[in-house]
Order: structure tokens, then C-alpha cells, then sequence
């Protein structure tokens, strides 16, 4: 019997560990909380991560072959806004969506070429260029920071559809959940992605295209944000721009790592972006409930990811490979 | 020739027993002066326009909003534009863009500058980040005024709203919306903790509130501002709460996700949402029509800057040491619903925008 818990705490990772946390915190909620497991407010806790969560599978994509991408939420509310912005100023549809997509696919393979070919740390590129895509659409392209959806437009429409009650955004991510899963985990390419991160010098060796696979992580990362922004606009008729000053960046990040996908590249997948995210989306629901106020609220959600690392550091020390490579 | 002295004439009102002889004067006057490119005697003139020039031009008005991306502090730098260059004044703007880092550089950069503002406009992000800042400027000699957000700082004016006396007036509006056969439950969706405006609304929430004890705040919960966030913690209250009748949401520039989360549930015949913000057409008004909001208390944008520009035509006219005086210039404020909603009640950015030549 002792052996079984020694196994048990032996194979607990960061990933059990929050699982844990999330299953303990879901009983609590339901036994302290009345109106909390009910239909309703169960899909209102995906639906409200929904976009963190699509987000977040964008990112994990791109941390699990050992980079970063700090600038999708720049990219995510930008991109919407112009192509709202050029809807208004009264482009035929097809045109302005044509435009917007190609410059999303550029400046995520920008990204990932000043990462591949230039050797520009990660973090750098995408800090530079997320200030980089604000900056030029909110100073140039559009005239002020909340950009409105023109009347009966498709994104508007979007946002009011609902299959058996729930929420289209709903749908969509799981959706793209699978997609990612899928991808990751059957695909050659999807392979080739943890090779990459695991030691990107052997992959090149053994053949893997390590460097056009990166420029096709961050491209992909883009598409994601911008997927995400038009769930962001169809659900609030307007984009606001003031959304990439939020704390919603790190908030992508926290989701990624607190599910149990490591920085340092080559480890988890969906299924860790899903703890992360239901982690997340439970216990803002279960505050929001209880009546918390948001500096309490930012207090407890930092807390329990401190908690996260530091007993995942206690269970699975730094070794040997990890001083070696680092993290980011 | 003629016209000047006609002119003349008006403005010498003391002289005007001198009219009969002036008059006789005139066609004299006018055949002999004619050739000339004569100047008049100084003794005659009004001493205003002299007095107005001396003291304005080339003065630099600068003002430091949150950020210059939302539709308060473009309405704003269109009027002051548009007047300060009237009086042949500089003016200049900075766009901190949400950051309090950097309207702090911003105002600290400006007063080091060897063309130191005259007037520092500032809009505070909360009671005490600038406070330092701004009482450096008037040691600088710079008039300092304070406006839409309070500061714990004595400006040489504050101009904007009085937020108690906007909650008052959310709460009464919300009162009102829900009925005397409602359920009065009543939810808010606050803005932060930190922010003056934030507070100060909250209180007056309350403060009406009290009078009327059968109507009760079931949740209260913040947004930061932030659509998204409003329209989540939204949707949790109305999940929570369903026979809510009325939300205050403290301000439209996240209200929209409020908005959403009451379409959503399919509630919008149930619940009134009163929000507030700066009587904006496309922001405010529009949205007021279509059955967003059901009741908007708004500033009035114009007659707010036109209250900076007449304290700023004062106080580089009086000589008096910036910190001097610190007078409340409160805006009128107004619940504007369905009922008292005319085409005039909005102000539109982009024709004032176009007005100003932006």
C-alpha cells in the first residue's frame, strides 16, 4: 500500500498536480456554490475561455518546439481591427479579409524567419514585433482604439449563433482542440515539432526541415490569434485595441505552463492546454461568483501557479539535459 | 480710413461728446489721410485685444490624457486645437496610451524641456501616480489643471465631472429603469479599485441606494475596464442572479461587454443597463437608440473644454503663481434615455474631427 502512494507521488508532475488542484477546486465550487454546476454556467465557463484557450493552443504549439510568441494578442486585436476598419471605410469583404489574412501570414512568417534564419532569440523578435504590428495599425490604419462591427456583418452574426444552447465559440475550440491534437500527435510534421524542441541539433541532423517547420509554427500562431480576435469582436460587436495593454499575454502564457508544457521546449500537449485553461476558467468563475475583488482575484491565481512551480521543482529537479539547454 | 475711425468712435464711448466734432471732421479727415498708411493714437484703442495677444501667444498648452485613442480625449484635443490656435498658441498632446510609465515620462519630459509648457492638462490614471509630478510643474512655473479624473494634488482647476454625483444619478436612472414592481435587484460592474472615478461613483451608488432600501446590489464585481472581462463576470451575475432588473456598468468603454452578456441571455426586455461616458454618437447615442443601453449618463463634452479654454485664457492673463487657486469646475451631467434622447444630445467625433481639420 505504501509503494502505491510512493508510485503516486513518484509520478506526479506539474500536470497531475494541477489536475488535482482543478478536480478539488470543481468539488468545492459545487458543494459551496449553489447556482455553480448547473447547464448554464458550466457552458459559460468554457465560453468565457474559449478565446484564452484558442489562443493558448497557438502558443503551445509554439513553446513545445522551444519558442515563444509575445506578440499574438498584439497581432489578435490589430488584425481585426483593420480588417474592421476597412470594412467601414467600406472595402468589398472578400478583398479586405484577403488583405488582413495575408498580413497575419506575414508577420507570423517574419517571426519565425528573423527566428530560424536570423538567430534572434525568440522572445525578442516577438516582443519587437507585437509593439511593431501595434503601433503601425493603431497609428496608421486605425483612428481610434475600439473599432466597431458594421451592422449585420458575418463576425456580428457569428457571435450570436448557437447550436443546442451553446455558444459557437465553444464549439470552435474544441474543434480546433482536435485539430491541434491531431496535428501534434499523428501528423509526421506534428512529430517533427517535438523533435525540434526537444534538441532542434539533433532533429537537423537526422533530416527534420527544422528551420521552414519554425517559420510554420508562427504562422500558425498568427492565424490563431486572428481566429481568436474575430471570436473576441463576433461576441462583443467591436474589437477594442486596449486589450493588448491587458495582463491577457501572460494570462495565454499562464495557461500553457500551468497545464504542464515546458518552456524549455519538447514536453505536453493539448491535453495540458485543457487543464490549464478549465484551472483557469473554473476558479475566475468560482470568484466571480463568491464576489472577489480583481486585486484578490490576480492574488490567488498567481498563488496557485507559484504553488504549480514550486512543487513541480520539488517532484522533477532541474537535470542534467534542462542546465544544459536552459529554459527560455 | 473712413471705417477706422468709425471705429474709433465706438470704442471712445467716454469721448462721445466729441462725435459732432468728429463727424465734421470726417470728410477732411478722410480726403487728407487717404494718401497715408496712417496708424492711430494709441490712447484710443482698446487696450483688450493688446493686453489678450500679449499674454497668449506663442504659449504652449499640452495635454497628457490616459491615452489618446478614445473618443473623450480626441474630442477634447479637437476644441483645444481649434482654440488654441485661435490665440496663436502652441498646442501639443501625448499619447501615454494606457501606460501610467509613460505619462509620467511624458509630464516630467516636459517640465525638464527647455520649451516648458505654460499649461500642463492632465488626466489623472489614479488619486496619487502624478501628484509629485504635477506639484513639480507648478514649481516650474507651469499652471497645472486636472481633468475628468481627480488626483490628491491642488490644480490650478479641476474640470470634469463630479463621479458621486454621477453615481447619484446612474442609481436614480437605474431605480427608475427597473420600477417600483421589479425585483430590484441590482448588479455593478465596478471599473477597478485604484481609479478615483471608480470609487467616487461606487459611493454615490451606494449613497442613493440607502435612501431607497428595498432595492439591493447582488454582485458587484470589477471589469478593469476590460469588454471582455465585463461580459464575463455579466454573464456569471445574470446566471447567478436571474431576476436581476438593472446594471450599472461604470463605463462604456467596456459596458459593450455587459451588453453582450444581457443579448445573450436573451434579457434585454428584463434587464436595463446604465452606463456612462462622454456623449459620443457612435459610442453613446446609437447604442442608446438601438436598446443597448437604456440609460447614458454623459458629459458634456463641448462645454467641458470650453471650460479648460476659459481657465486657460485666465490664468495666463491674471500673473498669478501657478498653485495659487484650485477651483471645481464640475461639467452638467445628464441621464439620457430613450425618452430624452435628441439628435443633439450626442456629439459626433468625426465631424468635430473634420471641424478642426485633423
Amino acid at each position: 500500500m505504501g509503494g502505491g502512494v510512493g508510485t503516486f507521488l513518484r509520478n506526479l508532475n506539474q500536470e497531475r498536480i494541477v489536475l488535482v488542484v482543478t478536480i478539488l477546486i470543481f468539488i468545492a465550487a459545487i458543494v459551496g456554490l449553489p447556482g455553480f454546476f448547473t447547464a448554464a454556467n458550466l457552458i459559460s465557463i468554457v465560453r468565457s475561455i474559449a478565446v484564452l484557450g484558442i489562443l493558448a493552443l497557438g502558443m503551445s504549439v509554439v513553446i513545445i518546439g522551444r519558442g515563444i510568441d509575445l506578440s499574438m494578442v498584439a497581432i489578435m486585436a490589430m488584425s481585426v481591427a483593420w480588417y474592421l476598419q476597412l470594412l467601414n471605410d467600406g472595402m468589398p469583404d472578400t478583398m479586405a479579409f484577403a488583405l488582413v489574412l495575408g498580413g497575419v501570414l506575414a508577420i507570423g512568417l517574419i517571426n519565425g524567419f528573423l527566428v530560424a534564419y536570423a538567430d534572434v532569440p525568440a522572445i525578442f523578435v516577438t516582443l519587437a514585433s507585437g509593439s511593431f504590428v501595434f503601433g503601425y495599425v493603431r497609428s496608421q490604419l486605425i483612428p481610434s482604439d475600439a473599432v466597431p462591427v458594421p451592422d449585420a456583418h458575418w463576425v456580428e452574426i457569428l457571435g450570436g449563433l448557437r447550436f443546442l444552447g451553446v455558444p459557437i465559440e465553444v464549439y470552435l475550440f474544441l474543434a480546433l482542440s482536435g485539430a491541434v491534437f491531431v496535428f501534434l500527435r499523428f501528423t509526421k510534421w506534428g512529430r517533427y515539432v517535438y523533435y525540434a524542441g526537444d534538441n532542434p541539433i539533433a532533429a537537423r541532423n537526422m533530416g527534420v526541415p527544422v528551420r521552414p517547420m519554425l517559420m510554420l509554427r508562427y504562422a500558425l500562431s498568427a492565424v490563431t490569434a486572428f481566429v481568436a480576435g474575430l471570436l473576441t469582436a463576433a461576441s462583443l460587436h467591436s474589437i477594442n485595441t486596449r486589450v493588448v495593454n491587458s495582463t491577457l499575454l501572460y494570462d495565454i502564457v499562464l495557461v500553457a505552463v500551468i497545464g504542464g508544457i515546458g518552456l524549455s521546449g519538447g514536453k505536453g500537449g493539448v491535453r495540458n492546454v485543457l487543464i490549464g485553461a478549465a484551472l483557469i476558467g473554473i476558479m475566475l468563475n468560482a470568484m466571480t461568483i463568491i464576489d472577489i475583488s480583481l486585486l484578490y482575484q490576480n492574488l490567488i491565481k498567481s498563488t496557485i501557479l507559484l504553488f504549480a512551480i514550486i512543487v513541480d521543482g520539488l517532484l522533477n529537479p532541474r537535470d542534467e539535459q534542462t542546465a544544459q539547454q536552459g529554459d527560455i | 480710413m473712413t471705417r477706422s475711425i468709425t471705429n474709433q468712435i465706438q470704442t471712445n464711448r467716454g469721448k462721445r461728446y466729441k462725435m459732432k466734432l468728429f463727424k465734421t471732421l470726417v470728410t477732411a479727415a478722410a480726403l487728407t489721410a487717404a494718401t497715408f498708411t496712417a496708424t492711430l493714437p494709441a490712447a484710443a484703442q482698446d487696450p483688450g485685444p493688446t493686453a489678450y495677444a500679449e499674454a497668449l501667444k506663442d504659449k504652449r498648452v499640452l495635454l497628457v490624457p490616459m491615452a489618446m485613442g478614445f473618443d473623450l480625449a480626441q474630442g477634447w484635443a479637437a476644441i483645444l486645437q481649434r482654440e488654441v490656435d485661435a490665440f496663436g498658441g502652441v498646442f501639443e498632446t501625448r499619447d501615454p496610451n494606457w501606460s501610467v510609465e509613460a505619462g509620467a515620462q511624458a509630464i516630467t519630459e516636459a517640465i525638464a524641456s527647455d520649451e516648458k509648457p505654460d499649461v500642463l492638462i492632465v488626466m489623472s490614471p489614479d488619486l496619487n501616480s502624478y501628484s509629485k509630478l504635477m506639484k513639480k510643474a507648478q514649481e516650474a512655473g507651469i499652471y497645472v489643471l486636472l481633468i475628468d479624473n481627480p488626483a490628491n494634488f491642488k490644480a490650478d482647476a479641476y474640470i470634469g465631472s463630479d463621479w458621486t454625483e454621477l453615481g447619484r444619478l446612474e442609481a436614480k436612472a437605474v431605480i427608475e429603469g427597473c420600477g417600483p414592481d421589479s425585483s430590484k435587484q441590482i448588479g455593478l460592474v465596478q471599473g477597478d479599485q485604484v481609479n478615483a472615478t471608480s470609487l467616487f461613483q461606487y459611493a454615490g451608488i451606494m449613497e442613493v441606494l440607502e435612501e431607497h432600501p428595498d432595492f439591493k446590489v447582488v454582485a458587484k464585481p470589477d471589469s478593469n475596464w476590460d469588454a471582455t472581462t465585463s461580459r464575463n463576470v455579466t454573464t456569471t451575475m445574470l446566471q447567478q442572479h436571474p431576476d436581476i432588473c438593472g446594471i450599472i456598468d461604470f463605463w462604456d468603454g467596456d459596458a459593450t461587454g455587459a451588453a453582450a452578456a444581457i443579448r445573450d441571455a436573451g434579457k434585454q426586455d428584463q434587464v436595463f443597463l446604465v452606463t456612462t461616458g462622454g456623449g459620443e454618437k457612435t459610442a453613446d447615442c446609437d447604442k442608446i437608440e438601438d436598446g443597448t443601453y437604456g440609460a447614458v449618463v454623459m458629459t458634456e463634452l463641448k462645454q467641458e473644454t470650453y471650460n479648460m479654454v476659459t481657465i486657460i485664457k485666465y490664468l495666463l492673463q491674471s500673473g498669478q503663481a501657478p498653485g495659487t487657486s484650485s477651483p471645481y469646475l464640475y461639467t452638467l451631467l445628464k441621464a439620457t434615455t430613450k425618452d430624452n434622447l435628441r439628435p443633439d444630445s450626442c456629439w459626433d467625433l468625426k465631424a468635430l474631427q473634420a471641424d478642426a481639420g485633423q
